[in-house]
């Protein structure tokens, strides 16, 4: 598929901490902040859970960008879960690079629970990038295309 | 398989006006396990709740799924509804089609898309719902305070004024902490002594108050709720009871030549004292590694002398154990040590002293009985240089990073004290920055340099150099005037910084606190939570937490209190059920998801196992649940995939991404 | 001096004498200069919180035309011209009594040191021959300037 292909309808997997940035996409709703339809939010009570292997797992189900929101370092509900996300997700996404998932794909992003502009900003940011970079084909288990 | 009932609200027009509500009913109607699908106006009202009732009741649903706005909206109102028709409150999962879809998407088509597929996410979660039960754990109605200062006297005050019994523990003979070795305090400058006495013998003798001096916490285990703490009364070797506080024993000991910690080692004591005049309790206490009874064996002029037959020689350290629901850290601070500090020759000179320690030359009942004199040869000093920031906002190895905060304070007071008492003894102050927010604080700043001609130079110290006449050459910068200044001076006294008393790490071990690398223990969130540490139960107060001064303190130690009384109130805990918990089938014991856990919630057992028939006894990690908070730190620790955290399982957030990227 | 160390010295500085090479013009672009003296110094002049205590503890102090604290603005303010034209640059006597005391490893010391590096690395011959030596003392020259030159060269 090609960037300007107009039928190419990105999936994307938001990651967001319950405390900060799900509080934070809430804002950006209730302000009226838009953002593209593709990004669907699944919830999680820290960034610090999201597991290596949900996000490997979106890509092989044919997500085309997974992007993971929690608190600003220092802020965390639990104190540290943050660190640990950014560590984890610094070496995934670097060994996704390197399999060819390019970095554009990938993205951790603090968001606090007042910051409905900075969420709706990076999204749109993001789904833009998803867009340049097209439809993802790494990764992708050929026995679960829906088509 | 489960029997879910799917739930979408209109919310009026905000969400019927751009997602089309009926297609959304009809797309999860098509969902594995959805047995019953309907929409309303108001799903949150009165009438839709009943609706989501009925439907539980009559299709004997398993699981509910309700399309509306933010689970931080209505959640918890669902799940009261849920409850309310019999269904296990956590089988409930709301799909958020308001802030995030309806509100924020134009397009029809595109929004009802999105809203199907957050709707079919949400019933793939479900589906793989299980009933979760809130444990429950029962509240000992006893705190106990660890420290005897200002801050863990007003928190035991303030505890048991609202009924419940506080025991406070106090390393030291008496309490009365830091604050007792002051001689007058910022910004009013009334005396120490005076304001805090009489909260010293409140607490002595308020009924719902016991305390433990010259003891310590010797091992805590339990959980928020339910501490056993093992305390250590170590042997005073003077019966309490018996005791009268004439202070005969003290004044014939023959052993006076012991340095004085209640004057930081300026003068001496006897080997049996009372740390200071107003001590609670008026006990002495035999210090054993200077008493010539202890060391010899001969002496025991103290039991002679003694009417009350007081002393007991034979006495030891006695450990008491006691249940507490809170634990309320008040241990305080001490000031750094200056032996790294060669170029103040604070070694060197006995004229160059920390502000502490003028505290207690300028104290009536300190060394020098309230005269302000030089220590080496009791002359009054003409010249006096205060140096600021000694050992505080260092970046080396041999200070503390942060701003000791009280330190611009108390130099302003001495210096006014000093020029009030004094008028002809000249006083400069060296500052780097003079940092005075606080009510009333930088007029009091002010009156010291405007009224009470203090010298203020921005500039640092570089050294300090004894003279063979006995005078002190001080070399500085001054800033402002881009010169080197070189004075004398007849006393140096340093605003050495201050840090958190040294056993602090020791007790934050026991007690599973967090701990920084300033050993400052870690609040549970640095602005809204900062009087709670991130384990349940425990709670800060003053100067163990970060710098402050004495309303501060006093402020913290109030709100720890009120913070430990909320808790006490409770007959029982009702605890998160999204909890971690461990597959000990699958568990290697490894230690790794305690190592991270913040809370100290995980410790590792021996089970005895039945893995596929082999009976075998492994160490496997068990999760505590009062004490589990439900971050999920643990779960992508995990190597071997032992650990899940429920409500927020593996396979229902693969379940999720699956749905979304189906 | 042997063939074999005679082919390893520069050829355009054997002509010339130290005192010429000392008074070689100098230029430098300040930006990067100022990027050259962080790079050789190692010190982050930002942790600089302006205490003053390098100059309260300087013993050249009033030798000086731009006091030991001010080097860390020089250098902040990327005015690296000025700072070698000084008088301060020759009459550090790196006896890095700032750097000891610093309490937030600033270090003029070293950065006053990377100053004096870029000038005589631009003038080509950093050492002093030996020979020559007897003629640059004067009265004037302190003993530990001597002192700190061999600490120099044993690092």
């Amino acid at each position: 598929m090609s960037i300007t292909d107009q039928t190419f309808k990105p999936k994307i997997v938001a990651f967001c901490c319950n405390w900060c940035s799900y509080a934070g996409a809430d804002l950006a709703g209730s302000s009226r902040l838009t953002y593209p339809a593709d990004v669907k939010i699944i919830r999680v009570p820290c960034s610090c859970r999201v597991n290596p292997m949900f996000v490997l797992r979106a890509f092989e189900k044919g997500a085309d960008g997974v992007i993971l929101c929690g608190c600003h370092p220092g802020d965390c509900h639990y104190t540290t879960g943050n660190y640990y996300a950014r560590r984890r997700m610094t070496l995934l996404f670097s060994m996704l690079d390197f399999i060819g998932v390019e970095n554009g794909r990938t993205r951790v992003e603090w968001v606090s629970a007042a910051e409905g502009t900075k969420f709706s900003q990076t999204m749109n940011e993001f789904v833009e990038k998803i867009y340049s970079l097209g439809k993802n084909v790494r990764l992708e288990d050929l026995r679960c295309q829906s088509q | 398989m489960q029997r879910i009932g799917v739930f979408v609200c209109h919310c009026g027009s905000n969400i019927a006006a751009t997602v089309d509500v009926k297609k959304v009913v009809e797309m999860a109607a098509k969902e594995p396990g959805v047995v019953h699908a309907e929409d309303y106006q108001y799903m949150c009202s009165e009438a839709g709740q009943s609706k989501v009732i009925n439907a539980i009741r009559e299709k004997n649903l398993t699981g509910v799924v309700i399309c509306s706005c933010s689970p931080r909206m209505h959640e918890a109102t669902f799940r009261k509804a849920a409850e309310k028709a019999g269904l296990n409150p956590y089988m409930v999962e709301i799909a958020n089609i308001r802030e995030h879809c309806s509100w924020i998407h134009k397009d029809i088509q595109e929004a009802t898309e999105k809203a199907v597929i957050l709707a079919r996410t949400a019933i793939a979660k479900v589906n793989l719902d299980t009933p979760l039960y809130p444990g429950e754990s029962r509240v000992t109605k006893r705190a106990l305070v660890i420290g005897g200062g200002i801050a863990g006297i007003q928190s035991a005050l303030d505890i048991a004024d609202a009924g419940y019994e506080v025991d406070i523990v106090e390393k030291l003979p008496s309490i009365g902490g830091r604050m007792s070795q002051l001689d007058k305090t910022f910004p009013t400058l009334d005396c120490s002594a005076c304001i805090l006495t009489p909260k010293m013998v409140e607490a002595s003798a308020h009924e719902k108050i016991t305390i433990y001096t010259y003891s310590e916490v010797e091992k805590v285990s339990g959980f928020v709720g339910d501490f056993t703490v093992d305390i250590r009364k170590k042997a005073r070797s003077v019966d309490m009871d018996k005791c009268t506080g004439c202070g005969v024993c003290s004044s014939k000991c023959p052993s006076k030549k012991n340095p004085n910690e209640f004057n930081r080692g300026l003068d001496n004591r006897s080997a049996i004292y009372i740390p200071f005049a107003q001590a609670i309790p008026n006990v002495p206490v035999i210090d054993r590694e200077n008493c010539i009874k202890f060391k010899t064996g001969k002496c025991g002029v103290c039991s002679k002398v003694c009417q009350a037959g007081a002393i007991d020689y034979e006495q030891k350290d006695e450990i008491v154990t006691k249940k507490y629901g809170a634990i309320v850290v008040a241990t305080g601070f001490d000031v750094i040590k200056l032996d790294n500090y060669d170029e103040y020759a604070y070694s060197q000179s006995r004229d160059v002293i920390t502000s502490l320690e003028l505290e207690r030359i300028m104290n009536a009942a300190g060394p020098t009985k309230g005269h302000l004199e030089r220590l080496s040869d009791g002359k009054a000093p003409e010249n006096i240089v205060f140096v600021q920031c000694v050992g505080s906002r260092c970046a080396d190895s041999r200070g503390k990073s942060y701003c000791s905060k009280i330190c611009c304070m108390y130099t302003a007071k001495h210096a006014m004290l000093i020029r009030d008492k004094y008028p002809d003894t000249k006083v400069t102050v060296f500052y780097i920055d003079v940092r005075t927010p606080g009510k009333n604080f930088d007029e009091f700043y002010r009156r010291a340099v405007e009224d009470y001609g203090v010298n203020y130079i921005k500039g640092q110290v570089g050294k300090v150099l004894p003279q063979p006449d006995g005078t002190l050459l001080v070399q500085a910068s001054d800033l402002l005037d881009n010169r080197q200044i070189r004075m004398e001076a007849d006393m140096v006294v340093l605003a050495a910084a201050i840090e958190p008393n040294p056993d602090v790490r020791r007790i934050a071990t026991m007690l599973t606190a967090s701990i920084d690398t300033n050993n400052f223990l870690t609040e549970a969130h640095a602005k809204l939570r900062p009087v709670e540490s991130p384990t349940a139960g425990i709670f800060l107060s003053g100067v163990c937490q970060g710098p402050k001064d004495i309303p501060e303190t006093v402020a913290q130690a109030g709100a720890a209190a009120v913070k430990a009384i909320g808790l006490l109130a409770k007959d029982k805990l009702t605890t998160n059920p999204c909890t971690a918990h461990s597959d000990e089938l699958l568990c290697n014991g490894c230690s790794q998801c305690a190592n991270v856990c913040p809370y100290g919630a995980i410790s590792y057992e021996d089970h005895l196992v039945n893995d596929h028939g082999v009976r075998e006894t492994r160490r496997v990690a068990v999760v505590n649940n009062a004490l589990c908070q439900g971050c999920g730190a643990c779960t992508v620790t995990c190597p071997s995939g032992a650990m899940d955290l429920q409500g927020f399982s593996n396979r229902q957030i693969i379940a999720e991404v699956d749905a979304i990227c189906r | 001096m042997s063939d074999a160390i005679k082919d390893r010295t520069p050829a355009a500085s054997c002509d010339t004498g130290y005192s010429e090479r000392k008074s070689m013009p100098v230029r430098f672009s300040n930006a990067n200069a100022a990027e050259q003296i962080r790079e050789i110094s190692g010190v982050n002049p930002l942790k600089c919180m302006k205490c003053g205590k390098c100059s309260a503890t300087c013993p050249a102090f009033d030798e000086m035309d731009i006091k030991p604290h001010q080097f860390v603005s020089y250098v902040l303010n990327e005015d690296i011209e000025a700072l070698v034209q000084s008088k301060s640059l020759w009459k550090c006597l790196s006896c890095f009594a700032c750097v000891e005391r610093c309490p937030r490893d600033v270090q003029p010391g070293r950065l006053i040191d990377a100053a004096r590096q870029i000038v005589v690395r631009q003038r080509g011959q950093n050492y002093l021959i030996a020979d020559e030596i007897p003629e640059l003392l004067d009265e004037d020259t302190p003993q530990q300037l001597l002192v700190s030159a061999l600490r120099r060269y044993r690092r």
